[in-house]
């Protein structure tokens, strides 16, 4: 049964593109509906994230509540093992599902020694596999995860992670394989910036037949790419790339960075999509106006306008909003 | 072993300084091997205490853990003594036992670490965290429990690169990929794709007793 537009794109093999947003130290929903709003018409779906690099945020089941009833623009709840037991995740996605939220992404969750709170205590009663397991029997068995009986089960589609830039390699696929057991429906990616790196991990991953978004982050400075490529672990950067940016930099400036990442890309995605991956998941946080523009160069738009479908095609109840 | 580590010495000042007469116990077990709680340790702490309270007694009991041990060894040494408070150079169960057993004040002047391993003194590492179910067949020998530190059981999460954790600054093996590569090397990877369920808190609900009965019972 599918629930969400989401996996009726993926379901379709439509060549699917989702955003994400960043709930953050704030009270201020207005932000996340303007953001959203830059992102609607150009995305399936957008990624509420949890409370990432364990820096204590707004919690993003609110956010994604709004974005769909305000918008109607699909969420992908985020939720990580770091901050809640068993039982808190349980009631946050009862929660989730009574607000129509239809996307679930089971994580870890970065370890909280990380973020801006270094002192809280990490949860980790369950890992992803294990919280990937609690929601499919959720809704497929209507329990919770002692196997009490839930009145009127949840309704969710469960989403997984995967690294790509993993080394070594084969446990992080040998633990992918285990998310795909106990049930999870897509997978979306670590950012990956070498075309080669994500192509070679389809490949890899092929015989688990899941549908696979790549993780993708444009570049909204030179020094942003270079801080990344140096603190950010599991990620690097070719170092021809960093280059692009920087001549485009000292010849054109701040709009050459731009110019030059639409380039990149778009060039990124239109390669992509000549692979067996399911679309794309791009991360611009704090410029998200750039991903229409990206998705222009690579030829994407309009291949993934879900809100052409017409309802007959969705087996949903209670009904989603579909917008026109 | 139990790790233990002595607490800075001006924390010790101002626990003993409502104090006047104290009376040192050190172990002769898990603390005698840290070097914390030994024969040296009780002597040096006695001179340094020495100097401003009135030490009425400095004693390694055997394994102060053992209610035992402390009934057969250390009784006599108190025997017509006036103790203000017993400062105890043993872990957090030590001085436990010594505080319900006289209903003195024990002050503990270690702080307990964790059950780990000894590579030699001053390298300990921690290995084991009693949580009360042991999976370390399923996993080469190596416990994620304790060295992961998430505590994950399926694999390893998005924060190892190279075999290292992003947790503690990348110093730390990566738990997973260790016994990713004991187990390849054992040929078992068949334990490694194995999905393990969460564990069961239950066993921990709470101080846990181990109270044998029936066969079970020596």
């Amino acid at each position: 049964m599918i629930f969400s537009n989401l996996l009726l794109n993926l379901s379709k093999k439509t060549f699917t593109i989702t955003g994400e947003i960043e709930p953050l130290k704030t009270t201020n929903i207005h932000e996340i509906i303007h953001t959203a709003l830059t992102l609607n018409g150009h995305v399936t779906a957008v990624n509420i994230t949890d409370n990432p690099q364990s820096f204590a945020y707004m919690s993003g089941l609110f956010p994604s509540y709004i974005i769909q009833k305000e918008l109607g623009l699909e969420a992908i709840y985020q939720l990580t093992c770091r901050d809640k037991n068993r039982i808190g995740l349980f009631s946050d996605l009862l929660a989730a599902s009574a607000a129509g939220i239809k996307n679930v992404l089971a994580l870890t969750g970065d370890h909280t020694s990380l973020g801006d709170n270094p002192s809280a205590k990490p949860v980790f009663d369950l890992d992803s596999v294990q919280l990937t397991k609690m929601i499919r029997r959720m809704v497929d068995q209507g329990v919770d995860p002692n196997g009490n009986t839930i009145e009127k089960p949840p309704m969710l589609h469960v989403g997984v992670a995967a690294n790509p830039n993993a080394n070594p390699i084969e446990p992080e696929i040998m633990k992918l394989e285990k998310k795909v057991s106990v049930g999870a429906e897509f997978v979306q990616t670590q950012v990956v910036y070498e075309i080669e790196r994500a192509k070679e991990f389809l490949k890899e991953t092929a015989y688990l037949n899941i549908p696979t978004l790549v993780g993708i982050c444009p570049l909204k400075s030179v020094k942003m790419a270079k801080w990344f490529d140096k603190e950010c672990p599991g990620i690097s950067i070719p170092p021809e790339l960093i280059e692009r940016l920087s001549v485009a930099k000292e010849k054109r400036g701040k709009a050459g960075v731009i110019e030059e990442n639409i380039e990149i890309f778009g060039e990124f995605l239109k390669e992509l999509k000549t692979t067996n991956a399911a679309g794309s998941h791009i991360m611009a946080v704090g410029f998200e106006w750039i991903i229409p523009k990206i998705l222009e160069r690579a030829g994407l738009k309009g291949a993934f306008d879900w809100r052409s479908l017409v309802e007959s095609e969705l087996t949903l109840e209670p009904k989603i909003r579909i917008i026109k | 072993m139990i790790i233990t580590e002595l607490k800075p010495f001006d924390q010790i000042v101002n626990m003993i300084q409502p104090y006047d007469k104290i009376f040192i116990v050190g172990c002769g077990g898990c603390a005698t091997i840290c070097q914390t709680g030994g024969e040296d340790q009780v002597k040096e702490m006695a001179e340094r205490i020495g100097k401003v309270k009135d030490i009425v007694g400095a004693v390694v009991v055997e394994t102060p853990c053992d209610e035992r041990l402390v009934n057969r060894d250390l009784n006599k040494h108190l025997k017509g003594k006036e103790i203000d408070a017993m400062l105890v150079m043993a872990c957090g169960v030590g001085t436990q036992v010594l505080s319900k057993k006289y209903n003195i004040t024990c002050i503990p002047a270690l702080d307990t670490k964790f059950i780990g391993k000894v590579e030699r003194i001053g390298r300990f590492f921690e290995r084991c965290k009693a949580c009360g179910d042991c999976i370390l067949y399923d996993t080469g020998g190596i416990c994620p429990v304790t060295r992961c530190a998430k505590g994950l059981l399926n694999g390893p999460c998005g924060g190892q690169t190279d075999g290292k954790c992003e947790v503690g600054g990348w110093k730390n093996d990566c738990a997973w990929v260790l016994i990713y590569e004991r187990l390849k090397k054992l040929g078992r990877l068949d334990k490694f794709k194995e999905y393990r369920e969460a564990r069961d808190h239950k066993l921990k609900a709470g101080p846990t007793e181990l109270i044998l009965v029936g066969e079970r019972q020596r």
